[in-house]
């Protein structure tokens, strides 16, 4: 659906700041997240977690905890399907583990019993018989040929023979001729880098109740990015028809990526199939941060070649990214994104997908390309401090732009990325003056964006108020932009409409929340389903006053006569029409059900300063300043929030978090006092600069924002901290304890 | 995948139709068409619609399925 084909718009709505809708429920506690159900004869589940990093379960006796005190029902893996699909079937196997048990905390057995004490004491009693296998959980030990085997037989055709099992794919992008593009450059920079696996860190632990009956029919109430996601992985693995299987989301204390799929999900369903009775589970944090899924963790190769001016010749990355136990596919994405943000003559990335011993990944934001664009922006501003340049000019020198062919191969449309740049250069904070152990760094960011499978429903109240019922968790604000749009389409004011998320009996499928797609798609959506209720509005007023139905027009919420020969009538109002809809032909609603594309690239740019302990290798972030492309911000304060809070995460990756395993292979800080994610009191203000470069692909010119912002802080910070420092850094995260090795070496 | 040829030519007119030849004029590219691939045309990233017109004056990029967070 295209961009509107008229002047520009003057908006009503849409780009005002409007109270949110569901702020007074979550400040008074009245919101219903995941864990806030219960129902009348509720069991309470735990599961037992495996405390081996690689181990045969040789066999699991749970004839015990069955018999103990308020247990219900037990569960294993044998009360789950077999699905066909090795999607499904993954999913499955993460669940309840079947033959091997395959990181720290994979799921084992569970129970359901009627207290929490009576649960926790029945899982101690579940006999587990291991033979433990050698592990691996390093991404380039697990490469080695000698690597210990994660699982047999799970590499896809494009990985090379004699390669390790843990190789499950591989991918190459660029175009050029590198070793010419390289023979030009007059420096060339070749470096290599680490990232830890990091945790989306969201406040709520996965939590949900379930429910199924004797007659296969079942409800799921958890918090999730998607409902319609959670109904077919558990119709699934549990083997029953999706359409038996009511899942309704709740509030959610946020995802980030990392509520894409199913961890307990499907276990409350088989205890309730076994027991008869409603079954909630609530992960602890320990469960969360050993047992859900994180970001994978990274080797990278990068090479640059550079000219004394600043043109970058030829540029090359190699990705290894391990994914945990299963295999995954965000390496691919890494890889394409890497050297998205400039227009090269040369370019080549190839990227390895590596199992380990570790929980599955899953994503964090812009999945896999944080990582990437932190070694590629790393080596951008390594070349220009020793050729004397100004990071900030080699970036526009460089710059992709309408009509460059990408590095992942398309060539690029209108994009935003020339004028966030340039939005940086001139802002106060590039040339502010920096103090000794302080230092300046800047990164581009890039994400690609989707629509996805969206249906919406749009309700004409008799009242006259609006009712919007579209299928996508709200994790970012997007109620409130759906109402806006809804509003701003029918001329009405904002606090007439309601948008609700409704369960997956309500509507067609949609899409998880993910991809920065639904203030895009569903907001597409959202405005064809209005323009259909106004055709359906035009129509019937036309009747009232006998013309056609084209001499109806509509504006700023009323039905007017419109053309030499529509006659004199005085307009009639969204409420006055609803009012008698019944006389006219029945309620009036539209819906529009969609694949959206068109949701267009999204570039940022990221300036940062810092300054360095040097006795303790402390870093505090000083000033931060967020520029972004949002084509069109249509609730700017949510738009403001999605680039903070992706500053803040990075800033987080950037400088402590990170999975820290022993030599046994088991997790070692599994909890937020030994796994630090920033909080309020280690930040400064960040600024945010919102760019509006209208996206063609959506009628008010909405773009995606959600991802891009966690994609560039990770490489201006260390840019910022390797100029402090003196000491250019390659691994992340940069704790005091590595930045003051670095800085003593 | 495709006898290492980094560009290949087939006639289709759409994205379905492309896809389908690809496979079988190139089979070592069928498993990751049944995986998934999007399309990229003229720089609009579908992701997977099947009757998204294509012509001869198109540039068209297969890419990874896309995927979010």
């Amino acid at each position: 659906m295209a961009l509107d084909h008229q002047a520009k718009r003057d908006f009503k709505v849409v780009g005002t700041r409007v109270a949110r809708p569901d702020g007074i429920d979550k400040v008074t506690g009245k919101a219903a997240y995941g864990a806030d159900i219960t129902a009348p004869g509720m069991l309470f589940g735990r599961i037992l977690r495996s405390p081996h990093a690689h181990a045969r379960i040789k066999s699991i006796d749970v004839s015990e905890a069955a018999k103990a005190p308020g247990v219900k029902a037990v569960v294993t893996s044998a009360d789950l399907a077999s699905p066909d699909d090795e999607y499904y079937a993954d999913i499955r196997d993460n669940c309840l583990a079947r033959e091997k048990v395959l990181y720290d905390g994979h799921a084992v057995a569970a129970v359901a019993a009627t207290s929490k004490a009576a649960a926790k004491a029945a899982i101690r009693l579940i006999k587990v018989d291991y033979e433990i296998l050698p592990h691996v959980t390093d991404v380039d030990e697990a490469m080695k040929p000698d690597a210990p085997v994660v699982q047999e037989g799970r590499a896809l055709e494009n990985v090379p023979a004699g390669m390790s099992q843990n190789v499950t794919s591989h991918f190459e992008f660029g175009h050029g001729d590198l070793d010419a593009g390289f023979a030009k450059a007059d420096k060339i920079i070749e470096r290599t880098f680490k990232t830890a696996a990091t945790h989306q860190g969201y406040i709520e632990p996965q939590a949900c109740m379930a429910s199924l009956g004797t007659d296969g029919r079942g409800e799921v109430w958890c918090c999730t990015q998607g409902q319609y996601m959670v109904r077919a992985n558990c119709a699934e693995v549990l083997g029953i028809e999706a359409s038996q299987l009511r899942v309704i989301s709740s509030e959610i204390g946020g995802g980030f990526g990392g509520k894409t799929t199913t961890f307990i999900e499907p276990v409350a369903l088989a205890l309730s199939r076994k027991s008869g009775k409603p079954v909630k589970i609530v992960m602890t944090r320990e469960e969360v941060l050993r047992a859900t899924g994180p970001t994978v963790s990274t080797s990278m190769d990068i090479k640059i070649g550079m000219t004394n001016e600043g043109r970058i010749t030829a540029a090359r990355g190699e990705l290894r990214y391990q994914g945990g136990a299963f295999p995954c596919g965000t390496v691919e994405f890494g890889a394409q994104a890497a050297f998205a943000a400039y227009d090269l003559e040369a370019v080549q990335t190839l990227g390895w997908n590596v199992m380990t011993n570790r929980p599955k990944e899953i994503a964090y934001r812009a999945p896999g390309a944080p990582t990437s664009i932190y070694a590629v922006e790393s080596v951008v501003d390594e070349l220009c401090q020793e050729l004397g340049l100004d990071p900030l000019d080699v970036r526009l020198l460089n710059a992709a732009r309408k009509g460059t062919l990408s590095a992942y191969g398309p060539t690029f449309n209108e994009i935003g990325l020339v004028a966030t740049l340039e939005a940086a250069k001139a802002h106060p904070h590039y040339n502010a003056p920096l103090g000794p152990n302080q230092g300046r760094g800047l990164s581009c960011g890039f994400w690609f964006n989707f629509g996805g499978n969206t249906c919406v429903s749009l309700n004409i109240n008799d009242d006259g108020t609006i009712g919007v019922v579209e299928g996508n968790p709200d994790i970012g604000g997007s109620r409130a932009s759906i109402s806006m749009m809804a509003a701003e389409e029918l001329g009405v004011p904002y606090d007439k409409v309601r948008t609700v998320i409704a369960d997956t009996t309500s509507l067609g499928f949609n899409d998880v929340t993910d991809g920065s797609r639904v203030t895009f798609a569903v907001g597409l959506a959202t405005i064809k389903a209005a323009r259909a209720a106004i055709q359906e509005m035009c129509k019937r007023v036309a009747k009232i006053w006998g013309i056609d139905e084209d001499a109806v027009l509509w504006e700023d919420g009323f039905a007017k006569p419109s053309g030499p020969n529509a006659g004199t009538h005085p307009p009639m109002s969204l409420a006055e029409i609803a009012a008698i809809a019944g006389n006219t032909g029945g309620p009036i609603a539209g819906h529009h059900e969609v694949n959206a594309d068109g949701a267009g690239v999204s570039f940022g740019v990221h300036l940062v300063d810092t300054e360095v302990d040097p006795e303790t290798g402390a870093t505090k972030i000083l000033r931060y300043t967020i520029f972004q492309d949002a084509g069109k911000a249509v609730h700017p304060d949510y738009v403001e929030g999605q680039m903070q809070g992706g500053a803040v995460q990075g800033i987080g990756w950037a400088l402590n978090e990170e999975y820290i395993y022993g030599e046994d292979g088991r997790l070692q800080n599994a909890g937020f006092l030994d796994y630090r994610i920033p909080v309020a009191s280690d930040l400064p203000s960040i600024e945010t600069v919102i760019l509006e470069i209208p996206n063609p692909g959506h009628p008010y010119g909405v773009r995606g924002v959600g991802e891009t912002p966690i994609v560039p802080p990770l490489a201006a910070i260390s840019n910022a901290v390797s100029r402090a420092a003196g000491v250019r850094m390659t691994e992340l995260p940069m704790s005091p304890p590595r930045l003051l090795k670095a800085m003593s070496a | 995948m495709a006898d290492g040829q980094e560009w290949v030519e087939v006639e289709a007119s759409n994205f379905k139709q492309l896809l389908d030849e690809l496979a079988i004029k190139h089979p070592g590219l069928a498993p990751q068409i049944k995986r998934g691939v999007s399309l990229s045309l003229d720089g609009v990233i579908y992701r997977e619609a099947w009757f998204t017109e294509i012509g001869p004056e198109n540039e068209i990029i297969l890419m990874p399925y896309m995927v979010g967070g």
